[in-house]
């Protein structure tokens, strides 16, 4: 089943995430980061930074922040067990530190099929901002497995 | 930095349910299927696989390794197949060209029987 492109245009509710230290830690940890400045204030300033940088593909992580994340699968009658990631894009702007309170809006930008309708594609950039600063834009690519199309 | 240069790759221990559920945790990504081995079977998986974001970010280890973070321009991945449980990723890194004071960067991240589950490119300021 194809979703339906009237969704492309689709802008899906804004929020505000906090990048807190604490969480900060807890990712270095689960990824195996060891470099200090991503775990210890003193070494990041040290290294220049003014707080723990968010790492390049935290700024992700914060986007699940929302208080739906599968808000809009759930609007197109899509499976969360039937969806893999197919590609993940970042456009950096500007750094962001612990203690930052980033604003995120995603827009549904796209939405095809291939292989005969097995796999649906949506495609949703995302801009990442700061007191209005832009800090970065996402573009994520999500792959909705059919099983039960003709192959 | 100058084209062909290859950055030190990154070899990861094999992905344990501990790292799946750790990663999870701390990224906020609490899809089921890598997680919950009722859901996955639910979908017809053997088990649960690795969040391919997590592949991601062992890729940026990488690089934020070789340059600082804020030298990044720009950062993406098309994930390739999934990496399973117990899978053990190595990442890799190659300048593939340097021009107008930022190179480009060709980025892999494979298993150990050959399986590429990642490509992708960064543009760094050279």
């Amino acid at each position: 089943m194809a979703i339906d492109p009237a969704v492309i245009g689709k802008v899906l509710p804004s929020h505000e995430a906090l990048a807190e230290r604490g969480r900060l830690r807890f990712f270095a940890k689960a990824i195996g980061e060891t470099n200090p400045i991503y775990s210890d204030v003193e070494a990041a300033k040290a290294a220049g930074h003014r707080d723990l940088p968010v790492p390049p593909t935290f700024l992700f992580c914060l986007d699940m922040e929302k208080p739906d994340p599968f808000l809009l699968l759930r609007e197109l009658d899509i499976d969360v067990r039937h969806i893999l990631h197919g590609e993940q894009a970042f456009e950096y702007h500007s750094p962001a530190y612990a203690g930052d309170t980033l604003a995120y809006t995603s827009t549904v930008t796209d939405t095809y099929s291939k292989k005969g309708g097995a796999l649906d594609f949506l495609v949703r950039n995302t801009e990442v901002t700061r007191d209005g600063e832009l800090i970065a834009r996402l573009t994520n690519t999500l792959v909705v497995r059919n099983p039960k199309a003709q192959k | 930095m100058k084209t062909g240069d290859v950055l030190p790759q990154l070899e990861l221990a094999g992905i344990s349910r501990t790292t799946l559920a750790l990663y999870a945790g701390a990224s906020g990504d609490h899809n089921p299927m890598h997680i919950d081995l009722d859901v996955a079977r639910s979908a017809g998986m053997e088990d649960v696989f690795a969040h391919g974001m997590l592949n991601m970010a062992y890729l940026g280890r990488l690089l934020t390794n070789y340059v600082p973070q804020e030298n990044i321009r720009s950062y993406s991945v098309r994930f390739a197949s999934i990496t399973p449980l117990h899978g053990k990723p190595t990442c890799t890194a190659a300048v593939t060209k340097v021009e107008d004071g930022v190179a480009h960067l060709d980025l892999t991240v494979a298993l150990a029987d050959g399986t590429v589950t990642l490509r992708g490119d960064a543009v760094v300021a050279a």
